[in-house]
C-alpha cells in the first residue's frame, strides 16, 4: 500500500493528529498537491460521521434542537388544545384529565416532560456559557454531563409521581 | 437582536415555569377550582400572555436557525418559514381567544 493511501487510513482511523502520523501525510502542509491531500480531497474522511465521536457537548447540543423541534411540533398545540379544554367547564377539565391517563398518552407526556427538562436545563447552561462561566473544556463538559443526568432525573421523578 | 431576544424570552420563560410551579405548590396541588381560579386573575393571564409571547418568538428563532442549516432549497426553506411564520401567528391568536374567554 502506498505511504499516503496508509496515512489517510490512519486519518479516518485516528482523527487528524499530525505527530502521529508519517512524514508522507504532513507533507500537505507545503505542498497542496500531494498525493495524501488528492486522496483526502476524493474521500472527505473528516465527515465520516459513524467514525466521529460526538463529545457530550455536541450530544447536548443536539438534543436541545431535537427537543425543541418537537415542542414547537407536539408540545405547544398539545399545551394549548389541553388548556383550552380543561378551563371549559368541570366535565372537560375531568375528560381532559381521563385522557391523559391512557397509556400512551401518558408516554407521549413522558416524552414532552422530558423535553422540556432538557431544553430547559441545556439552556441555562447556555445563558451561564454566555456570561462566561465554565467555558474551559473540563467545566464546559462537566456541566453537559449535569444537564444530561440532572434532566433526565427529573423527569423519572416528576413522572413517577405523573403515572 | 435575534440572539439577545432568544436569550431574553428564554429568561422570561424559566420566570413563568418558576411562577407555575410557585402557584401549584402554593395551592397544594391542583384540580377544577384552583385552575379557573389563576385564569380568573388579570394578572395571570397577562404573565400566560407574555409567556406565550416569549415561547412563540424563541420558536420562531429556533425553528429559523433549523431550517437554515438543514433546508439549503431556498424555495422549499421560505415555503417553511412561511408555514412556520402563519402557525405561530395562528398559536398567538388561539391563546388570546383561550385567555380573554376563560370564564
Amino acid at each position: 500500500m502506498h505511504k499516503s493511501h496508509r496515512a489517510a487510513r490512519a486519518i479516518a482511523r485516528k482523527g487528524l493528529n499530525l505527530a502521529s502520523l508519517p512524514r508522507s501525510a504532513t507533507r500537505f502542509a507545503t505542498y497542496p498537491n500531494a498525493p495524501a491531500v488528492r486522496h483526502l480531497k476524493q474521500r472527505p474522511v473528516y465527515l465520516d460521521l459513524p467514525r466521529i465521536r460526538l463529545p457530550l457537548p455536541g450530544i447536548v447540543s443536539i438534543l436541545h434542537r431535537i427537543s425543541g423541534a418537537g415542542l414547537v411540533l407536539v408540545g405547544i398545540p398539545l399545551l394549548l388544545y389541553a388548556v383550552s379544554r380543561s378551563i371549559a367547564s368541570p366535565e372537560a377539565y375531568a375528560s381532559m384529565k381521563a385522557s391523559f391517563a391512557h397509556p400512551l398518552a401518558k408516554i407521549v407526556m413522558l416524552g414532552l416532560l422530558w423535553a422540556y427538562l432538557h431544553h430547559f436545563c441545556a439552556g441555562i447552561r447556555y445563558l451561564l456559557l454566555d456570561i462566561h462561566r465554565g467555558i474551559e473544556l473540563a467545566p464546559a463538559r462537566r456541566s453537559s454531563a449535569i444537564v444530561l443526568v440532572v434532566s433526565l432525573a427529573l423527569t423519572l421523578i416528576l413522572g413517577a409521581r405523573l403515572w | 437582536m435575534d440572539w439577545l431576544v432568544q436569550r431574553l424570552s428564554a429568561v422570561v420563560m424559566v420566570l413563568y415555569t418558576v411562577l407555575l410551579l410557585a402557584l401549584v405548590l402554593w395551592n397544594g396541588g391542583i384540580d377544577y377550582s384552583v385552575w379557573t381560579g389563576l385564569f380568573a386573575h388579570g394578572g395571570f393571564r397577562l404573565a400566560s400572555f407574555l409567556f406565550m409571547v416569549a415561547l412563540l418568538y424563541h420558536a420562531w428563532i429556533g425553528v429559523r436557525d433549523i431550517l437554515m442549516d438543514y433546508i439549503k432549497p431556498p424555495g422549499i426553506r421560505l415555503l417553511l418559514e412561511t408555514i412556520t411564520v402563519v402557525l405561530l401567528v395562528a398559536y398567538l391568536g388561539w391563546t388570546m381567544q383561550i385567555l380573554w374567554s376563560a370564564p
